[in-house]
């Protein structure tokens, strides 16, 4: 699913400022110690209530399947066992083959072609400029069931639906999500070169460089952060995507969400399993916010009203 | 599109005379400079123009054919499929549900996230932890969050109390023990918000923080300067500038728990009590064939969400121009 982030920034890269170190003494006269402890107790509280799920996740995971309980989720693991990682897993390796073949082009294709429509709609004048970029943005909060008919007809009609491809469904489940990526991907890039002086692309014009040149030596690689935030942020949709893989493929070609709602859907599926496909599927996603949070952090303000 | 005379917009690019270095300018003009722009975007355009909007008109037709089974059916039957829609009972037990989860989950995911981005505001010690930790289930997909979440709110009573129940029994607070979402209750659906609430609170807090760091230090200042408590300022100089994202966090927030449809599906498959109308659309169009029904309530989710998001897009262009 695509968490659609809103609309349109004044600026160009929204991010979190860090907080001003000199901030003076609030004048109020309440006990310091006191307001700062309640500050921590609820900063604390909160994170714990954040944590909670992945304490109960890891937790389970690592368990021995024989000490896996639902009555006792909360217990620490009396064994270290990794049986129920090597258990789900090849219920879930092909879906990870599938997501990755099909997160990967997906999210480098739209971004180039969201590169090349930010930079066309704020660099250059044109004409219906202002009822052209409304509609591309409003295509960020279309529910995808208000297109989902037509799209399951018309793979269905070209043969890229489900076992009819050869596929299985993948390729047209990556042209699904490059063409609805592109409304977000065109505002996070359309954000990055609203911020960029018009001099620069103004030089390179009188340089004589066309507008193809201009975009493939100077706005490409000027993009880079942008085309961070992007990439990032469509890759995750992808990866997370339910509903689309869901119509689109056939049971070989299953992204990771549906193969781990069937191994985790059944009673039947011992939890432990469950919670250890969950972990799993989870981790790709979670690293690249570990390690990447802040282009993450920007893919989600893209296109807030504030700086 | 036909071709428009090249009206110079520039009024320096058109003095009446022409200055001599124009003719030497190495680039050919061929058109207007816009048209090579217009090249460059046009295999998204053409995308877009089809896949949004060509197919939401395309679904729309189908809500007014009697399209059931495999084979499409695009009879005219007018406004049949809708004035249906209308009296069928689980739409509107559906409907019901929907504005139930919207308004607990919008009011608070607003409230919780509002509430971690003033704890974070003035800076504490391991912002960047914090904000880590609130904002991380944002990168899980719902189907993992819906996975924890299931058992977290598992509803087994006596021997086999679990989950959340099982830690309020062991803090003695048994009285907050509920039957969640599988509770008899209309309000069962109130209990999915605790889920999605943990997936986007963390949104809306990035969103309000953002927005109040993005307050000028001076406007503070020079409230201090006259005297103003925090609390006063905070009234006066922040809350006011925060109106705008106030706006957008509860606007992407409506419109997220309109389309709500992952965490649903698979926190409990089949569940009545927490139906909703894009999983009924879902089961009605792909499990049962009746298109027709699916592509009409697709409608009306489309039409609820124009009218949540319509507004804002315009708002925000808006705002951009001045």
């Amino acid at each position: 699913m695509v968490r659609a982030t809103a609309v349109v920034p004044r600026h160009t890269q929204p991010r979190i400022p860090p907080p001003l170190t000199a901030a003076p003494p609030p004048r109020r006269i309440r006990s310091p110690f006191v307001s700062r402890l309640l500050r921590y107790a609820a900063l604390w509280a909160l994170a714990a209530f954040f944590l909670m799920p992945v304490y109960v996740l890891v937790v389970t995971s690592f368990k021995n399947p024989a000490d896996v309980s639902v009555t006792r989720i909360w217990e620490l693991p009396t064994s270290f066992s990794l049986t129920n990682f090597g258990e789900v897993w090849p219920k879930l390796a092909s879906g990870f083959r599938n997501s990755l073949s099909l997160a990967i082009p997906a999210s480098l294709l739209s971004s180039l072609l969201g590169c090349a429509n930010g930079f066309v709609l704020s660099k250059i004048r044109f004409p219906f400029a202002n009822v052209v970029f409304p509609l591309i943005l409003f295509g960020i909060f279309v529910p995808y069931q208000a297109i989902i008919i037509p799209v399951s007809q018309t793979m269905t009609s070209v043969g890229l639906r489900g076992g009819g491809d050869p596929s299985g469904g993948l390729f047209g489940l990556m042209l699904i999500h490059i063409i609805y990526g592109l409304p977000i991907t065109t505002l996070i890039f359309r954000n990055h070169f609203v911020g960029l002086p018009n001099t620069l692309l103004e030089s390179a014009r009188l340089d004589g460089a066309g507008i193809f040149r201009t975009f493939v030596d100077l706005a490409v690689p000027l993009a880079k952060p942008a085309f961070a935030v992007s990439i990032i942020w469509q890759f995750t949709s992808s990866w997370n995507d339910f509903m689309f893989g869901a119509m689109m493929t056939s049971r070989d070609s299953w992204p990771v969400t549906i193969a781990l709602n069937n191994v985790a859907g059944g009673q039947a599926i011992p939890f432990g399993q469950a919670m250890a496909g969950a972990l799993l599927v989870s981790l790709p996603t979670l690293v690249i916010y570990v390690l990447l949070g802040r282009f993450f952090m920007r893919g989600l303000l893209a296109g807030t009203l504030q700086d | 599109m036909t071709a428009p005379l090249h009206v110079p917009r520039h009024s320096s690019e058109a003095p009446a005379p022409r200055p001599p270095q124009r003719q030497r300018k190495p680039r050919k003009q061929r058109g207007p400079a816009w048209l090579a722009g217009l090249l460059l975007v046009s295999p998204s355009l053409i995308l877009i123009g089809i896949f949004v909007y060509g197919f939401l008109g395309w679904n729309v037709r189908v809500s007014f054919s009697d399209w059931k089974g495999l084979s499409p059916s695009y009879d005219f039957v007018g406004f049949d499929n809708y004035t249906k829609l209308w009296h069928d009972e689980r739409f509107r037990a559906d409907a019901r549900n929907l504005i139930v989860f919207t308004v607990v989950f919008v009011v608070g995911s607003l409230l919780l996230g509002f509430l971690m981005a003033m704890l974070l505001d003035k800076g504490v010690r391991g912002e960047g932890f914090f904000r880590g930790v609130y904002l991380f289930p944002m990168a899980i997909s719902f189907i993992a969050t819906a996975i924890v979440w299931r058992w977290l709110l598992d509803n087994g009573t006596g021997e086999d109390t679990a989950g959340l129940n099982k830690l309020f029994a062991a803090v003695g607070l048994d009285f907050l023990r509920s039957d969640w979402h599988k509770s008899d209750s209309m309000w069962a659906i109130a209990a999915v918000a605790l889920p999605a609430g943990w997936a986007l609170s963390g949104y809306v807090m990035a969103l309000f923080l953002a927005g109040m760091r993005g307050v000028p230090e001076t406007l503070r200042e020079s409230a201090r300067l006259d005297g103003a408590s925090e609390s006063q300022i905070f009234w006066h100089v922040v809350r006011p500038a925060l109106r705008p994202v106030m706006f957008s966090a509860l606007l992407i927030m409506v419109h997220i728990s309109l389309k709500a449809f992952d965490l649903l599906y698979a926190l409990d498959q089949g569940n009545l009590r927490i139906d909703t109308p894009s999983l009924y659309m879902w089961f009605t169009t792909f499990d049962g064939g009746f298109y027709d029904r699916g592509a009409t309530i697709a409608t009306v989710l489309l039409l609820g969400v124009a009218l949540v998001v319509g507004p804002y897009v315009w708002y925000a262009l808006r705002t951009e121009r001045r």
